[in-house]
């Protein structure tokens, strides 16, 4: 049994002009100690559906489906049992260190808080526990560091006490939004690092969300590659990038720039990113894909095998070998 | 397109004063150095990538070459005239030949002006006597060259994505032909697929138009694609330049290998075995930056002639320059 | 929908000729719209709209007129004087007779002069120096805002008092000292808004195509600044109909026959023990309706162009 199963999530948000669905029918899972990164630009729901399940929607959000915590239901949950869950079982980790730090609070209290809270420890214990916890992450001079308030760390090193602080009740999922997106690309490298060290060490899933290829590349175990609300593709890091089976991936491969390549032009993806206000009914991509058949503005192709490695999905009208 | 030099910057020193907090009136202010001491050389048609992390100065250094920012000292040299020593009105007339697209689209634009009176704006501001009806298909012939359907040109900023928006910030920029254009990350708040669309947009009006390009972005992948030259600052420091190719296949200064060694590349075979340079330390601060060489508290290679002796930039072959004393 | 291949562009743009271009949804378009969902705002600005009209049509249904006393009343006007349609003296008469229909009126028609042109001034002056303070920057924007902050400090009541004590009461009196007191909140607010103007992105890039510092101010930084002006003149108003109001129950407004809701109000207030409720019900209700109208406008108008909406 995985360690989260997540089967035909939705998300709908009511608004003045209707009803917005943000995430339709979304299913993975994710294993124990294992990264699972989920791919996608703006409007492409990626962010709602973690939000979705650690109940972080907006008051007019509302989700649909099934969230399975090692077996046990945590969609829906209010109150108690939801606190009981955050931090514990699912912890997560934000794009703006500096906005997710409470900026008035030093480091100690704030860390101590989630010790205090979850786990009924004292206060005195909890700050040599979170002292512990920023040496993990390798902040230097911890001891001194932790009396200091948010702004008096550099970006990265916010980044770090977000992961210390997302740790302290040793969850066994982190769910990572963005976290290497407002950090310089040494910075990055230092905490994707970092990451993964923690993965190896405590043995956390994780749930990496991102825009970036390049970052998943290199840090998961599988993709998902997520457009208006939908999942596109889904599987291992090596099937997805080594044999992209739906129009949107390899149009988003082909239209990244690499470092070590020597290509002239950039293979772009015409049209706008989705009006969410304004989708159709049938799949997302349609309006900017090369291969759209009539088909494809009506029903939303089912998630089936792509023929390749297994576990490797797509969700497409149009067959594999058609895809030149 | 000739091959000639059309600027020249010499030394460039933009510095800021900065009042520390709970300073007296009579406090003396510090001194940020945000661009210290940068020289370059550009060529007509040629793109220059100029590329660095948070607080390299790339951003300043920009804004001082076209004057937005008072420069401390330094040339800047368009055409043969020094661009810092001209006076306003002169200095304005020049400013249709070098132009500047922004790293907000959607900020770039005045909200309360629709897209056509944005796009004039350049040509009313310096051919005020144009008469309406040519300034109407000026903006018309420019909007198609950007790829935005003229017919729009009565709609509001608000009412266009991030890439439509740039491409309106690229055409303001284009309208009166200008000789050189500078991109202040341009696509870094763009979706990866629209970023790509406004990259190759930039690439075929250069071609087309026969323009320079200085490209400002923190995202080398990106540099990397559309610029013949690149150079790397670090704390308002040249650190390397060279062409774009040799820079990334032999990066001569720790920082730039560093960099380079970090920058995710979409292969999970190559990232996975990937030996990254990883430097410790955090940025030091521009108001006090380290004595000799700015990159010797992070460095690997420190010793102590670092710290007592600025690296000169110095040559290391075919238009490949380097300032460090113990580089590759 | 945007194609972004540029051949595909070119011909479609050949064949729109002849076709016209698509009207935008400026912002004030969408402000505008905002407005009208605003219910309290709505029926504040049709209740303004009307009580302004009654102001300029009333005198035509006014039997009786400002000045004219009847003499039949006088001194008795607790028994007499009660409104009523027959006498014409649709909402009765004041101690000496005269009616007060036609005083309301008067009233109404020189409180929201004072109010609206007290504010113009106010707005014209205050906007202008602020926008040049906040877009100068420096040294010059320290001294100019010193010098607000010291006749910030001067105690304006007592000053305004000495002045019609002085100077004699009379309306141009009046505007000229309300309008002296209120154009320094206004010019911060505009400082405060020019300042966070001129740092955004497109007057940065106006500067980088050349635009001149006075065309800057003129083009990019006023249209921009009009949305939170708009709102405290609107929100000014009622402050200038307070303060004249204020000075006029002082017994220092207005001149007689001239007369104002604050004046209108002192007297009645001193009256109501003589169960002439009449006298003070009507200047008050009007005041206060109005200003009610006057703040639910603001309010609305600031909720219209609050840029989180967009």
């Amino acid at each position: 049994m995985s360690l989260l199963e997540v089967n035909n999530l939705s998300v709908e948000f009511a608004t003045q002009d209707g009803a917005v669905r943000a995430v339709n029918n979304v299913s993975f899972s994710v294993d124990e100690g294992k990264t699972l990164a989920i791919v996608g630009e703006s409007g492409s729901g990626k962010s709602q559906t973690v939000f979705a399940m650690m109940g972080l929607l907006a008051a007019n959000g509302k989700a649909t489906g099934s969230v399975r915590f090692e077996g046990d239901e945590v969609l829906g949950l209010t109150g108690d049992a939801l606190n009981a869950i955050r931090a514990q079982k699912m912890a997560m980790i934000f794009q703006d260190p500096m906005t997710s730090l409470n900026p008035y609070m030093r480091i100690s209290d704030q860390m101590a808080e989630v010790l205090v809270h979850h786990n009924g420890l004292s206060k005195s214990d909890a700050i040599k526990q979170s002292i512990r916890m920023l040496d993990a992450v390798k902040i230097p001079e911890s001891k001194n560091r932790i009396r200091m308030f948010p702004h008096e760390f550099s970006g990265g090193m916010r980044q770090r006490v977000m992961i210390a602080m997302s740790l302290l009740c040793q969850p066994k999922l982190l769910i990572a939004d963005e976290p290497t997106t407002a950090l310089d690309v040494t910075v990055q490298a230092q905490i994707m690092r970092l990451l993964a060290e923690i993965q190896k060490d405590f043995g956390t899933a994780i749930i990496l969300i991102t825009h970036d290829l390049g970052v998943v590349a290199g840090n998961s175990d599988d993709t998902l590659v997520m457009y208006g609300g939908q999942v596109m593709e889904v599987g291992t890091t090596e099937s997805v990038y080594a044999a992209p089976t739906h129009p949107y991936t390899q149009g988003l491969m082909s239209a990244v720039p690499r470092v070590d390549s020597e290509l002239d032009k950039l293979v772009t993806i015409p049209g706008n990113p989705p009006n969410m206000m304004n989708m159709p009914t049938g799949c997302p991509f349609t309006p900017r894909c090369r291969f759209a058949i009539d088909k494809c503005l009506k029903t939303m192709p089912e998630l089936i095998h792509s023929g390749g490695d297994a576990g490797h999905m797509r969700a497409c009208n149009i067959p594999k070998e058609d895809l030149v | 397109m000739s091959n000639e030099t059309i600027m020249q910057v010499e030394d460039l020193k933009v510095y800021f004063k900065v009042t520390p907090t709970g300073a007296m009136p009579w406090t003396k202010p510090h001194i940020l150095k945000a661009v210290d001491g940068v020289s370059f050389d550009l060529k007509a048609g040629e793109t220059l990538g100029i590329v660095g992390e948070s607080g390299c100065g790339k951003s300043t250094l920009a804004r001082g070459i076209i004057r937005l920012i008072p420069a401390e000292s330094g040339q800047v040299l368009w055409l043969g005239q020094d661009l810092l020593k001209l006076d306003n009105k002169e200095m304005r007339s020049r400013r249709q030949e070098v132009q500047m697209i922004f790293q907000d689209p959607l900020a770039s634009l005045d909200p309360r002006m629709n897209i056509g009176e944005i796009i004039a704006e350049p040509v009313k501001t310096h051919h005020p006597k144009t008469p309406t009806a040519e300034v109407k298909k000026m903006v018309e012939e420019v909007m198609v060259k950007v790829g935005l359907l003229p017919n729009l040109v009565n709609r509001y900023p608000h009412e266009f994505s991030g890439g439509q928006c740039q491409r309106i910030g690229i055409a303001r920029a284009l309208i009166l032909k200008p000789k050189l254009i500078i991109c202040d990350e341009p696509v870094s708040a763009l979706d990866v697929s629209i970023q790509a669309q406004v990259v190759n947009l930039l690439k075929e009006l250069q071609e087309e138009m026969g323009l320079a390009l200085i490209f400002i972005a923190h995202d080398l992948s990106v540099v990397k694609h559309i610029s013949t030259r690149i150079m790397v600052l670090y704390l308002g420091n040249m650190v390397e330049i060279a062409d774009s190719a040799d820079l990334y296949n032999t990066p001569r200064h720790p920082y730039t290998q560093a960099l380079i060694s970090a920058v995710p590349i979409p292969d999970p075979l190559i990232e996975k075995n990937k030996e990254l340079i990883l430097i410790k330390g955090d940025l030091p601060s521009a108001i006090n930056p380290p004595s000799g060489c700015v990159f010797r508290t992070r460095c690997p290679k420190a010793q102590d002639i670092c710290a007592r002796d600025r690296p000169e930039f110095a040559d290391a072959g075919n238009g490949h320059k380097v300032a460090c004393h113990f580089h590759d | 929908m945007i194609v972004a291949d540029k051949n595909k562009i070119a011909e479609m743009a050949e064949n729109l000729t002849g076709l016209d271009a698509v009207d935008g949804r400026s912002l004030w378009a969408d402000a505008r719209r905002r407005f009208m969902h605003n219910k309290a705002a709505v029926v504040s600005l049709v209740i303004l709209t009307l009580i302004v009209l009654f102001s300029f049509i009333g005198p035509y249904f006014a039997v009786w007129s400002n000045e004219e006393i009847d003499w039949a009343v006088m001194g008795s006007a607790a028994t007499l004087g009660m409104p009523s349609f027959e006498t014409g003296h649709f909402f009765g008469t004041d101690d000496l007779g005269r009616d007060i229909y036609s005083r309301v009126i008067q009233g109404t028609q020189i409180s929201l002069m004072v109010g609206v042109v007290g504010a113009f001034i106010a707005v014209s002056v205050g906007t202008l120096y602020g926008a040049v303070a906040g877009y100068v920057g420096g040294r010059t924007d320290q001294i100019m805002m010193r010098i607000v902050d010291i006749l910030m400090a001067i105690p304006f009541m007592f000053v305004l008092i000495l002045m019609l004590v002085v100077f004699g009461r009379s309306i141009g009196m009046l505007f000229i000292g309300i309008g002296l007191l209120a154009w320094l909140d206004m010019s911060r607010i505009v400082r405060g808004q020019t300042l966070s103007i001129k740092n955004k992105e497109f007057i940065e890039a106006a500067r980088a195509t050349g635009v001149s510092g006075f065309k800057i101010i003129t083009r990019h930084i006023v249209p921009n600044l009009l949305g939170v002006v708009a709102v405290y003149a609107t929100l000014l108003v009622p402050g200038m109909i307070l303060t004249e109001s204020f000075i006029s129950f002082l017994g220092l407004g207005v001149q007689e026959p001239n007369t104002s809701w604050g004046a209108l109000i002192s007297e009645g207030a001193g009256t109501i023990r003589y169960d002439t409720e009449w006298q003070l019900l009507f200047p008050l209700a009007f005041f206060v309706v109005s200003l009610f109208c006057f703040y639910f406008i603001g309010d609305g108008l600031r909720d219209a162009l609050d840029p989180k909406d967009r």
